[in-house]
């Protein structure tokens, strides 16, 4: 078992045959990930990576029967994506699209809402990965391999880091999930959290936070109570300073709020290993499954 | 990016919302017609317009009566550099100041929308604590601060701002003022994209209507493209200026204090980065994230910016690639190091795509490039470095 996606998942990709969807789309495919088509207006009857590109979703579930969309449309037109997706019944929906108006993501969320059978992962993340199954993003295939940690992150790169320290030290992935470096996204922490203490192929979880708002210190809180599988955290910006936008959108100390050190100090209080060096996140596990 | 007072004070005007008139002066000859656009009867209240709070504990606010006073406070501000508990030890320059006509005040409120994170939804914040600290009210009297969500596409009943204009003691003029304000406020916050409107205080005056005495607007970058009306009025005098530079190339940059420079891809493990560099008894002297599509002319511009600080003794090169192929970061690096004087320490690391062709690069180049694999050893080794 593993959360999310694996070798059954039929995915399209929107914004098909941009130049980023096209390359990240010929390495899910040669990782093995079943990918039936894909998504670009006005494109539709033509064929690319030598599979099918439709004009809309609806015609691309019709003709695939695909359950899940990766999404690599510029960020102005993410909102409208999203929307027809969840619209026409994609079960995942992963937005790996950097730069959305953030109002715009309240809206989208109100459609999720809307719309139950959906969920969004990101946007602002590298999307998902099974190791051995299906790779839906934009990480580096290699570092990953077949194991027993969930990872779930609001990193990019960090998620990479993650694993491979992981993977290094013979304990390898579940699944790994990039819930993106938004203020306001789509799957959290929680939901990441309860499907890996649900899922029997993953022992342990690595969660990765950074700096701003407060969705650390949530998870902090539904670990305290409903997580027993073993947990290691880590937090990035303790070096950044008060009312910085530190890259990423979300990641923001404002208001003296969404500090590292008041994360840390939620997650020590709910029984997470917490590691301050980030590179201690792969030894810290084996010491802990000790 | 943020907006100047006077300027969140015009977008409050085309939406309705009551501010105080002025004029505005950025030469000492502009005294006379910023007096003469206003009523000045009582006076004025001149303000320096930056962008940072805490001006009136500095000096940068004052009560003027006459001419004179008013030429006295523009001397002493424009073409300097105002300093407050917000901005950094140099501050930010001060090229135009505002002068508000008088309002007589009865009582002060604290009134802010925000993008509301963990509730998903625009909120609006308001407290009967007014022109105070919002964040140390929140932590000492949690009770003193309402709060109202704004359902997406759902109007707020009349029934809520009631209830909210009944714990804030409002008589039914000002109930139906403050319906307005909060009708107005929403749209000018959905319309425009701002990330943040605070008013601080909204007052009531001694006639007991309800006035807007600040105006603070933050917008969301991420929606500039739609905003052109609000990005012409960016004020770049008012930013770092090598912030503002890496902007212009699609880098995101932020200064620091240290003399470790770094250059990173991805925002968490730039993150990660410099909070390594400091648990091995560094300090960084920048974020800086090259992104996911870095090019080597971005990467050459990213070196450019780094060494632009003169306090940066060494310079640590961390590439996780994932969309980024760190070959093409070698090549930018070994360009870069071609192109501009670089006669600093630099050590990099490289993992994930095309690392080992990255690594070749670097080593045949004949360049003073330390490579290493793990970021342990690579921040062991600058910190090393520029002792």
């Amino acid at each position: 078992m593993s959360i999310l996606i694996d070798n059954k998942t039929k995915a399209i990709f929107q914004g098909f045959t941009g130049s980023q969807a096209t390359m990240h789309a010929e390495q899910c495919i040669t990782y093995g990930t079943n990918i039936v088509g894909g998504v670009t207006p006005g494109k539709g009857g033509q064929q690319h990576l030598n599979l099918p590109v439709f004009d809309n979703v609806k015609e691309a579930i019709d003709e695939t029967s695909a359950n899940t969309s990766v999404i690599f449309v510029p960020a102005r037109f993410s909102k409208a994506a999203i929307t027809e997706a969840a619209e026409n019944g994609i079960e995942l929906i992963i937005c790996i699209t950097e730069g959305v108006p953030v109002l715009d993501m309240i809206e989208v969320i109100d459609v999720l809402n809307n719309n139950a059978g959906s969920r969004l992962i990101g946007p602002n993340c590298p999307g998902v990965i099974t190791p051995g199954e299906a790779k839906l993003g934009i990480m580096p295939a290699s570092i990953h391999k077949k194991g027993s940690v969930g990872i779930v992150s609001r990193s990019g790169t960090l998620t990479y880091e993650a694993v491979n320290q992981t993977s290094e030290v013979g304990l390898g992935q579940s699944t790994c999930v990039g819930i993106g470096g938004d203020p306001i996204n789509g799957t959290s922490f929680i939901d990441c959290l309860r499907m890996f203490q649900e899922d029997s192929q993953t022992e342990s979880i690595v969660m990765v936070g950074e700096i701003g708002g407060t969705a650390e210190e949530e998870a902090a809180e539904y670990i305290k109570d409903n997580v027993t599988k073993p947990v290691v955290s880590y937090i990035a910006g303790v070096t950044a300073p008060k009312g910085k936008r530190m890259g990423h959108a979300g990641a923001i100390i404002s208001g003296g709020k969404g500090t590292a050190q008041d994360k840390f100090k939620a997650l020590e209080s709910a029984g997470v290993s917490v590691v301050t060096d980030l590179n201690l996140i792969g030894s810290k596990l084996v010491e802990l499954l000790k | 990016m943020n907006l100047h007072e006077f300027q969140a004070k015009e977008l409050f005007e085309s939406y309705d919302l009551p501010v105080s008139k002025r004029g505005l002066i950025r030469k000492l000859s502009d005294v006379d017609n910023a007096i003469a656009s206003i009523d000045f009867s009582n006076g004025c209240v001149a303000k320096v317009q930056a962008h940072t709070g805490g001006r009136g504990k500095v000096g940068g606010v004052k009560l003027c009566k006459n001419k004179e006073e008013i030429e006295n406070f523009v001397s002493s501000w424009l073409g300097k550099n105002i300093i407050t508990n917000q901005t950094d030890e140099v501050g930010l320059p001060v090229n135009i100041v505002s002068i508000d006509e008088l309002t007589d005040i009865d009582s002060e409120l604290y009134m802010s929308l925000i993008v509301d994170r963990a509730d998903k939804c625009v909120s609006m914040i308001v407290s009967k604590a007014g022109g105070m600290n919002i964040e140390e009210v929140a932590e000492t009297n949690p009770e003193k601060i309402l709060k109202l969500k704004f359902k997406h596409n759902v109007q707020v009943s009349e029934q809520d701002i009631n209830e909210l204009s009944s714990k804030l003691d409002f008589n039914s003029n000002q109930t139906e003022q403050f319906k307005k304000i909060v009708k107005n406020t929403h749209k000018l916050f959905v319309e425009k994209d701002l990330s943040l409107l605070e008013i601080n205080p909204l007052v009531i005056t001694s006639s007991g209507e309800l006035h807007c005495l600040d105006a603070k607007i933050n917008v969301d970058e991420n929606a500039l493209y739609r905003q052109e009306e609000i990005l012409g009025q960016r004020d770049p005098s008012q930013e770092d200026q090598r912030e503002y530079e890496a902007k212009q190339h699609d880098l995101s940059y932020v200064s620091l204090d240290g003399n470790i420079g770094c250059m990173v891809n991805g925002a968490g493990l730039a993150m990660g980065t410099m909070d390594t560099i400091k648990l091995y008894d560094g300090e960084p002297a920048n974020f800086l994230d090259v992104g996911g599509t870095a090019t080597k002319e971005r990467v050459g511009e990213a070196f450019k910016l780094i060494l632009s600080d003169k306090n940066v003794k060494g310079i640590l090169v961390n590439i996780f690639g994932g969309i980024v192929r760190c070959d093409l970061i070698a090549e930018g690096i070994i360009g870069a190091i071609n192109e501009i004087d670089v006669n600093v320490p630099i050590v990099v690391r490289l993992q994930g795509n095309m690392s080992d062709e990255g690594k070749i690069l670097l080593n045949n180049s004949g360049l003073n490039v330390i490579g290493e694999d793990s970021l342990m050893k690579a921040s062991q080794k600058i910190v090393e470095l520029v002792k």
